[in-house]
C-alpha cells in the first residue's frame, strides 16, 4: 500500500526560505547592505566632524614645509626647507633601518638559543630555557623603556663614558670609530659584488652535478674564497685604503666616529633580545620536527654526523622553521613601532606622531602609515608562500 | 682408584650457589652525582669550556643581582632621600619603599579611594569566573560561562563604573588606572575577541563568497599592521567616523581597537582548529540532519575548539602583554602609573626607574608564565584523552 507510493514520489517542496541558495544570496546582500550603510554614514559623518572642525582634507599636505626636525636622518633633510613628504621618507628608512638590523642580531642571537636549548649540557640548556621563558613573558614595550631609561640613561655623561675598542658608551650614546673608504676602495667593492655572483653561480653548477653525477663540490670553502678571501687581497693589494675616523672626547661633547643614539641602541637592543627569544622557540621545535630516524638513516648509509646535519637535518627542518621565522621578522618589523614610546624617529613617531599633530589630517597620515606596514606584510607573505610551494614535500 | 678419586674432586669443586647475591651498585663512574656532572656538564672539551663560560657568567651576574634586590636594596623610608647614594653614603640596590607607597596608584590608578572596594569586589568577582572556566572538573561549566560572559560584565560595568540609582556614584573611566585598567583592557579583549574571531573564522571557510571576503579583508588588514597603527586608528580615526555627541571616551575607543585586533588574531587560531576537524565529521553531522549552526555548535567547534586550547591561551598571553600598548595613546594602565611614579620629584632617584620595571615585569611574568603553564596542562591533559 504505502510501498508503491514510494517510487511515485515528487521532489519534496521546500519553501524558497528553506532553499538553502535563496539563504546564501539573502544572506549575502544582507551583509552587502549592511557594510554599505556603515560604510556611508562613517563618511558622511567624516565629512561632517572634518568640516565642523576645519581641517584641510586630501594630500596637499605632502608638499609643505615641515619644519620640524628629526634627530636621524639617512637621507638629506632640514627643518626649514623639506616637506612632510620627506619627512615620511626618513621616518620609512629608519623603521626599515632598525628592522633589518633587527632581524640580523635577532637571528644570530636566537638561532643560537634554540640550538643552546637542546644542548646535552645541563647549564646550557637550562639558561636557555630561563632565558626564554624570562624574555617571552614580559612585554616588550616595558623592555625596551627598561634599556632605553635604566639601562642606557643611566650610563655614565661625556667624561666618564665607559671605552673599549676606540668606542665610547656615555649617556649620549654609542660612538663608534666610522670607517671611510679611501680611493681605491671601490675596487674591493666591485670584486666583492663580483665574488657574491661567483659564489652563487658555483652553488648552481655545484648542485647541477651533484643532482646529475652525484659528485659533491666544496661549495663552502669556495664560497668563502670568493666573497671574504678575494675582497680581502684586492684590499691589501691596494694599500688598505680604508680609514678609520676615531670619535674624540671633548670637553663637552664627542666629535668624529659615527654616533649611535641612546634611542636607536635602545630600539635594536630591546627588539633583538625579545625577538630572538621567539625564534629560539622556532628553532628548537624545527630541529626536533626532524625525526630521529633520518639521523640513523644517515649514519646507517655511512655519513658522517657534519653532512648529515648539512644535508639531511637542516634542509628538512628549514621547511618548518622559515614560515614562523618569517612571521617573527614581520612582528619585529610591526614591534619597531614602539619607538614612538623612547623617541627614536621611526616611521610612526615621525609621521603618525609629529606630522599628524602638526597637520591634524588624521585620515591621510594613519592610511597611510597603515598601507606601509601592509604592504610590507603582503610583500613578505607573497614570497613566503612561492618559498612554501617550492620547499612544499612531494609526496606520490 | 684414582679415577674415582678424580671424580670426586670435580664434584666437589663443582660449586652452585644456593643464594642470589646482593646486588652490586653500578660503578661511580656510571651513576651518582659524579657520573651525572660528567655526563651533563663535562662530555666532552667543548662541553668543558660552555660549562666553565657559562659558570663564570653566572658569578658575574648572580651577585650583582641579588645586591640589587636584597643586599643593596633599601627597605623602609619616606622620599628619595632614603634611596640616594649621595646622602646614604653606601651603595643603593631597588628602593623598595618607593613601591610600598605607590602601590595602590600601581592598582587602583586615581580612582577614588573610599570607591576602591568596588575594584577589589571586581577582582574577586572576576577570579571567580577565571577559576571556574578554567578548572576543568569544576562543577556546572556551562554556568561558569553564562556567568563570565553574561552576568560578569553588566556586574563590572555597574560596579567599577557606577550606577546611580542604586548608590554607587559614578566614576568617570578617566580616573581609572593601573592593574585595574590593564585588567579590564585584557578581559574586554579576551572576552570579545573569542566570539569575534569565531564567527570570522567560520566566515573565513564559508562557501558564501562575500562572507568569506569580508572575513579575508577584515583579518588579513588587522594583522597586516601594528597594533599601535590601530589604536590609533581607534583613537584619532573613530570620533571622526561617528556623529559627535555619540563620540567614546577614550578608554572605550581604545577597548575597540584592542578588540578588533585581538579577534583578527584569534581567528586565525581558531580556523587551524577548524581546519584540523575531518570533513567526515562535517558530513556526519549533516547526514543526521543537522543545520548548519546547529552542526557547528554540537559537533565542530567543540572539538575543534578543545584542540585549539593550548593556542587560544598563548594568543591570550600576547594580548595580556600587548595591552601595555594603549600606554602610548594615553591610557594609565599599569607601566603608564609607573612611568608617571619613577619621575616624580618626591622619588626620583637613579635606581627608581629599574624598580618600577622591576615590580611591572614581575607582574606580568607571573600572569603569561601562569597562563603558559595552564597551557601546558590543558595540553598534557587532552592529549591523554586521545590516547588510547
Amino acid at each position: 500500500m504505502a510501498v508503491e507510493s514510494v517510487g511515485a514520489q515528487q521532489p519534496a517542496r521546500v519553501a524558497f526560505y528553506n532553499d538553502p541558495k535563496f539563504r546564501s544570496i539573502a544572506y549575502q546582500v544582507v551583509l552587502c547592505v549592511l557594510v554599505v550603510l556603515v560604510v556611508y554614514a562613517a563618511t558622511t559623518n567624516a565629512l561632517d566632524n572634518l568640516q565642523r572642525a576645519h581641517v584641510a582634507s586630501g594630500f596637499g599636505f605632502w608638499n609643505q614645509a615641515a619644519g620640524f626636525d628629526i634627530s636621524q636622518t639617512l637621507i638629506e633633510y632640514s627643518a626649514s626647507v623639506s616637506t612632510y613628504g620627506t619627512a615620511f621618507w626618513v621616518g620609512l628608512l629608519n623603521t626599515l633601518l632598525v628592522a633589518v638590523l633587527g632581524i640580523v642580531l635577532a637571528t644570530i642571537l636566537g638561532f643560537t638559543i634554540g640550538i643552546s636549548r637542546l644542548s646535552k649540557n645541563w647549564l646550557l640548556a637550562k639558561t636557555a630555557t630561563g632565558y626564554v621563558e624570562t624574555v617571552r613573558n614580559i612585554p616588550v614595550l616595558l623592555q625596551l623603556l627598561f634599556w632605553y631609561n635604566a639601562v642606557l640613561k643611566a650610563l655614565p655623561d661625556i667624561r666618564d663614558s665607559h671605552k673599549f675598542f676606540g668606542s665610547f658608551l656615555n649617556n649620549r650614546g654609542l660612538f663608534v670609530p666610522e670607517p671611510l673608504a679611501q680611493r681605491g676602495f671601490g675596487w674591493v667593492e666591485i670584486v666583492f659584488l663580483l665574488g657574491i655572483a661567483g659564489a652563487i653561480a658555483f652553488h648552481l653548477w655545484a648542485r647541477k652535478r651533484q643532482m646529475a653525477t652525484g659528485q659533491q663540490a666544496p661549495v663552502a670553502t669556495v664560497s668563502l674564497a670568493l666573497v671574504i678571501g678575494l675582497p680581502l687581497v684586492v684590499f691589501f693589494a691596494f694599500g688598505m685604503p680604508l680609514h678609520f675616523d676615531m670619535p674624540q672626547v671633548g670637553r663637552f661633547n664627542i666629535t668624529g666616529g659615527l654616533a649611535l643614539q641612546p634611542e636607536f641602541v635602545a630600539l635594536l637592543l630591546g627588539l633583538s633580545v625579545y625577538t630572538a627569544a621567539f625564534i629560539a622557540e622556532v628553532v628548537r621545535a624545527g630541529i626536533l620536527a626532524v625525526s630521529h630516524g633520518q639521523t640513523e638513516a644517515a649514519y646507517s648509509l655511512g655519513m658522517k654526523p657534519g653532512p648529515t646535519l648539512r644535508l639531511i637535518i637542516i634542509p628538512q627542518a628549514m621547511r618548518v622553521i622559515v614560515p614562523p621565522l618569517t612571521s617573527q621578522y614581520l612582528n619585529l618589523t610591526k614591534n619597531s613601532s614602539l619607538a614612538v614610546a623612547i623617541g627614536y624617529p621611526d616611521l610612526v613617531q615621525v609621521f603618525t606622531g609629529t606630522v599628524l599633530n602638526q597637520t591634524g589630517q588624521a585620515l591621510e597620515v594613519v592610511a597611510i602609515t597603515m598601507l606601509v606596514y601592509l604592504s610590507i606584510s603582503l610583500f613578505t607573505s607573497l614570497v613566503m608562500n612561492i618559498y612554501n610551494s617550492r620547499v612544499k614535500l612531494v609526496e606520490r | 682408584m684414582t679415577m674415582s678419586e678424580g671424580e670426586l674432586a670435580v664434584a666437589e669443586l663443582h660449586f652452585v650457589r644456593k643464594q642470589t647475591l646482593e646486588q652490586q651498585p653500578p660503578p661511580t663512574s656510571m651513576s651518582g652525582p659524579v657520573a651525572w656532572v660528567r655526563e651533563n656538564l663535562f662530555s666532552s672539551p667543548f662541553n668543558i669550556v660552555l660549562t666553565l663560560l657559562i659558570a663564570l657568567l653566572a658569578l658575574w651576574v648572580i651577585p650583582d643581582l641579588l645586591r640589587f634586590v636584597f643586599f643593596d636594596a633599601v627597605w623602609t623610608g619616606t622620599d628619595r632621600n632614603a634611596c640616594l647614594e649621595s646622602v646614604q653614603h653606601r651603595p643603593i640596590g631597588a628602593c623598595w619603599p618607593f613601591v610600598w607607597e605607590r602601590l595602590p596608584y600601581f592598582i587602583y590608578g586615581s580612582y577614588p579611594i573610599p570607591e576602591r572596594w568596588r575594584v577589589d569586589v571586581f577582582f574577586a568577582l572576576l577570579a571567580i569566573g577565571v577559576t571556574w572556566l578554567l578548572w576543568l572538573n569544576a562543577p556546572r561549566r556551562d554556568l561558569g560561562v553564562v556567568y563570565s560572559f553574561v552576568a560578569l560584565p553588566i556586574l563590572s560595568y555597574i560596579l567599577l563604573h557606577g550606577f546611580a540609582m542604586i548608590g554607587l556614584p559614578v566614576v568617570d573611566t578617566v580616573y581609572w588606572g593601573g592593574v585595574l585598567v590593564t585588567i579590564v583592557v585584557a578581559s574586554v579583549g579576551i572576552a570579545c575577541s573569542l566570539p569575534i574571531g569565531i564567527l570570522l573564522a567560520l566566515g573565513r571557510r564559508s562557501d558564501m563568497p562575500t562572507v568569506k571576503l569580508f572575513s579575508v579583508v577584515f583579518i588579513e588588514f588587522v594583522r597586516g599592521v601594528p597594533l599601535i597603527t590601530v589604536l590609533f586608528m581607534a583613537s584619532v580615526m573613530l570620533p571622526l567616523f561617528v556623529p559627535e555627541e555619540l563620540s567614546p571616551n577614550k578608554l572605550l575607543r581604545a577597548l575597540i581597537g584592542i578588540a578588533l585586533f585581538a579577534s583578527a588574531y584569534m581567528a586565525e587560531v581558531v580556523r587551524a582548529g577548524l581546519a584540523a576537524i575531518p570533513k567526515g565529521q562535517f558530513e556526519g553531522a549533516m547526514a543526521v540532519g543537522l543545520g548548519y549552526w546547529q552542526m557547528m555548535r554540537l559537533i565542530i567547534l567543540p572539538q575543534a575548539l578543545k584542540i585549539t586550547i593550548p593556542n587560544i591561551v598563548n594568543t591570550f598571553i600576547g594580548m595580556f602583554k600587548d595591552t601595555s600598548l594603549v600606554f602610548i595613546v594615553g591610557i594609565f594602565d599599569l607601566l603608564r602609573t609607573i612611568e608617571v611614579s619613577r619621575i616624580d620629584p618626591k622619588w626620583a632617584t637613579p635606581v627608581t626607574s629599574t624598580t618600577g620595571y622591576l615590580v611591572a615585569a614581575l607582574f606580568y611574568l607571573v600572569f603569561c608564565y601562569g597562563m603558559s603553564r595552564y597551557a601546558r596542562m590543558t595540553e598534557a591533559r587532552l592529549s591523554k584523552a586521545d590516547r588510547r
